[in-house]
């Protein structure tokens, strides 16, 4: 029986799919704020993927550093997102997403 | 300055001060102190302007009656263009200044009784003051521009003493369309004076260097300033002939030979000025077209009616026209317009006469077809005789207003002569008064009989105008001849009706009315007296110097007479026949008057309760204010309806209104697409992240 080799594109296939269901998850949704921001998660890991599969096989450890920075951002901005929702909902009673949208024209 | 001069100057101004005076101080002065002090001025200023008019009839100066002006100020100057302020002493403007003044003063005086009761008694005698003022301005100019500033001025005081009882409301209409009306005559009237001053210029030729006319041109023009609105400068320049260059001609032309281009073809100059001077005349003379206004103003009150709507307002068409004679005696077609209109309006106004039930009104229509007398004697040529027929009919025609109005007073304001009847014995002042007014009006006297020369004034002038037209053989005068003679014969008709209807017969008034009738106090008879022997004597004492043989020496170089014009000398050439038909005229009139009011009432009643379509025509004067209120108060309506509509609709829809319309919905498409959603920022954002990195890995790849 052949070994599945693992190689680059397994890697960006999987990474390309998370992005994919990241961008879905944030304009097909219209429940949650949450779930947007999951999705974002999703998008930011889709990346960080990417950043380390190049990284191992071009072999230099940038593309590794830069998937920790990126880390770094998505947890703050979690945080920031998190924040801004608890404070939304003690103003609002609820966080649905179709009552989001003071902005509109 | 002679007594002339300062007495011209006291009769000018004195009116308009006192007028001020009256109108402005009536709080401190009272009733009283107002009307008195306006009815003592204007006495003494017909003192005086009749001094000066029994002066210019039996003083003899030789080679006739000259004309000298007396400047008050500078007006208008502006390069050859002057006007001055300034009183102008020649026949025409002394003989209208005493009609003026003695009418108005006796009709102050009347005031007094018959305005005893109103409120307002102050306001109304500086009205009158006013009125004077402004019609002693018009007669007196010296200028067209000072005469449209007191034609205005009549105008002006016209329409207020119209609309004195404001609290009317038929009063105010009566006002208000006797103003619009007069607003269409006084245009033709300001665009004739425009054409004389486009027309009557300095040649360039003789133009000095500092702007103004070289003395030689003045020496040709005959004139000592040049003024292209004053009557020196117009008259001299018509009756010489004198070469002028209209704005916008390059060449001088003499001014009897300029022509315009109108409506695509050449006219002469002189044409068109004289029409558009008639068509001011007509509107302030109500003539036939521009007549409406004067029944309706029988709306004031009735001392106004003698004052301004029979005596001396309306006339001033037939002044001004006898004014311009020197116009006019070089012009054919606008004379024979003056000729058709004149005698139009002289039948038209004594037809629908027959049918009119207010007393006012009657007389009001008996007015607008003496003055069409007027206008077709001027037409004719006989301006002499016009001018004659307006001193006197300014006597009979305020004895006949003011003596209804004492009717109308004695009856406690009642106008309908269908309510009246039998008054003879109740009033019987009155009923000699209008008895007079009545027999001076239908011109009863004894005509062509040598030595047995008597008659009313009426008599006299209606006679000079009917003999003239006549004498002057060419075929609007004929017209004018035989419609002048059916008018006679209505005139005496509708004259001699109102007489029978208001004081013979059985009276048709309430018990209550009818046993209070009574004659007017002293205030409002000694008028009715002295204007009644104006009415009996007016025409025969005058006779020889307005008409007969001293007519030249009498008008000077006030009016002037054509070489081929001889009608003045033609009409005592005239057949019996011609000389007797205005005779047989009046006693035709009176003999059916007689038989249709005296002898068998119940046939004109029957005749109007019946209707049918001649009475219905007449009543209605001819449908002209049904006419005019379809064409023009109508038809204006729906024009202002249309265009106010494509305003709003085209011009608006696509100008201010389509503008923001396109930037209103843009901005609503726009705003739309801000829904609120965060989902849909995302999509929009992660679309154009899409298009862009495309864009840039495109470019890249090439």
């Amino acid at each position: 029986m052949e070994t599945l080799h693992l190689g680059l594109v397994h890697y960006l296939s999987v990474s390309a799919a998370l992005f994919t269901i990241g961008v879905f998850g944030i304009f097909v949704n219209r429940k949650n704020i949450i779930v947007i921001l999951m999705a974002i998660e999703l998008i930011l890991l889709s990346v960080n993927i990417n950043l380390v599969a190049f990284s191992v096989f071009n072999g230099t450890i940038v593309g590794q550093v830069f998937a920790m920075l990126v880390l770094t951002v998505a947890a703050a901005e979690a945080a920031v997102g998190l924040a801004i929702l608890v404070v939304y909902f003690r103003n609002r009673g609820q966080i649905a997403t179709e009552d989001v949208n003071v902005l509109r024209g | 300055m002679d007594f002339q001069q300062t007495a011209a100057i006291f009769i000018v101004l004195a009116p308009g001060i006192a007028a001020a005076i009256a109108g402005l101080g009536q709080r401190f002065l009272g009733d009283k102190g107002s009307m008195g002090i306006t009815t003592l001025i204007l006495v003494a200023a017909a003192a005086l302007a009749g001094t000066l008019f029994f002066g210019q009839v039996f003083g003899h100066h030789e080679g006739g009656n000259g004309s000298h002006t007396v400047a008050l100020a500078r007006w208008i100057d502006v390069g050859t263009f002057v006007a001055n302020w300034a009183i102008r002493l020649d026949t025409l403007s002394i003989t209208m200044m005493f009609v003026v003044t003695g009418v108005s003063s006796l009709v102050h005086i009347y005031s007094i009784g018959y305005m005893a009761d109103d409120p307002h008694r102050a306001r109304f005698f500086a009205y009158l003051s006013l009125f004077t003022f402004a019609m002693l301005m018009l007669v007196t100019a010296d200028n067209f521009i000072q005469l449209f500033f007191g034609w205005e001025g009549v105008g002006l005081a016209s329409y207020l003493l119209i609309g004195f009882w404001y609290k009317k409301p038929s009063a105010n209409d009566a006002a208000i369309k006797a103003f619009v009306v007069n607003r269409v005559g006084d245009f033709g009237f300001a665009l004739g004076i425009m054409a004389l001053v486009f027309v009557i210029q300095v040649p360039a030729a003789s133009l000095g260097a500092d702007g103004q006319p070289v003395a030689a041109y003045l020496a040709q023009v005959g004139v000592e300033q040049f003024s292209s609105v004053g009557f020196d400068t117009v008259f001299h320049i018509i009756a010489n002939n004198t070469p002028v260059q209209p704005i916008g001609q390059a060449v001088a032309t003499p001014i009897q030979q300029v022509t315009f281009d109108f409506l695509g073809q050449h006219v002469w100059a002189l044409e068109i000025i004289g029409v558009l001077l008639f068509i001011g005349a007509m509107g302030k003379s109500a003539q036939f077209f521009l007549h409406t206004w004067l029944p309706d103003a029988m709306e004031g009150p009735t001392p106004v009616s003698a004052l301004i709507h029979a005596a001396t307002m309306v006339t001033a068409g037939v002044f001004l026209v006898c004014r311009c004679s020197y116009l006019y005696e070089h012009t054919v077609v606008a004379a024979n317009i003056i000729t058709v209109i004149g005698a139009t309006t002289a039948f038209f106004a004594a037809t629908v006469g027959l049918a009119q039930n207010d007393i006012k009104r009657v007389v009001a229509y008996s007015t607008c077809s003496q003055l069409g007398y007027m206008f077709f004697a001027a037409g004719v040529g006989a301006y002499q005789a016009a001018m004659f027929h307006l001193f006197t009919h300014a006597f009979f025609k305020a004895l006949l207003f003011l003596s209804a109005g004492a009717v109308i007073h004695g009856m406690h304001h009642e106008q309908d002569m269908r309510n009246m009847g039998g008054l003879r014995k109740k009033m019987p002042l009155t009923w000699a008064m209008m008895l007079i007014g009545t027999l001076a009006l239908t011109g009863v006297g004894v005509p062509g009989i040598e030595g047995l020369n008597f008659g009313f004034a009426g008599f006299y002038s209606k006679d000079a105008i009917i003999e003239s037209s006549f004498a002057s053989h060419d075929a609007y005068a004929q017209f004018a001849f035989w419609l002048s003679i059916i008018a006679a014969f209505l005139t005496s008709f509708y004259s001699w009706r109102l007489m029978f209807m208001t004081f013979e017969g059985k009276t048709r008034a309430d018990h209550h009315t009818y046993d209070h009738a009574h004659d007017a106090p002293a205030s409002m008879s000694i008028p009715l007296i002295l204007l009644a022997l104006g009415a009996v004597f007016a025409g025969g004492v005058f006779y020889d110097a307005f008409v007969d043989h001293h007519q030249a020496d009498y008008w000077g170089t006030a009016i002037f007479t054509g070489a081929e014009n001889h009608v003045l000398h033609d009409r005592h050439e005239v057949p019996t026949w011609v000389k007797l038909a205005p005779a047989f005229a009046w006693i035709g009139g009176l003999f059916f008057a007689v038989i249709f009011y005296l002898l068998a009432p119940s046939v004109p009643r029957k005749m109007a309760r019946n209707g049918g379509p001649m009475h219905s025509f007449l009543s209605h004067k001819w449908y002209f204010d049904e006419i005019y209120n379809f064409v023009f108060v109508k038809g204006t309506a729906l024009l202002g309806d249309v265009l106010w509509k494509t305003d709003k609709k085209v011009i608006d829809g696509i100008g201010p209104d389509g503008v923001t319309g396109v930037a209103k919905a843009g901005a609503g498409g726009l705003s739309r697409l801000h829904t609120g959603y965060l989902f849909h920022y995302a999509l929009v954002v992660l679309l154009a992240a899409v298009v862009f990195s495309a864009v840039v890995l495109f470019g890249q790849g090439r």
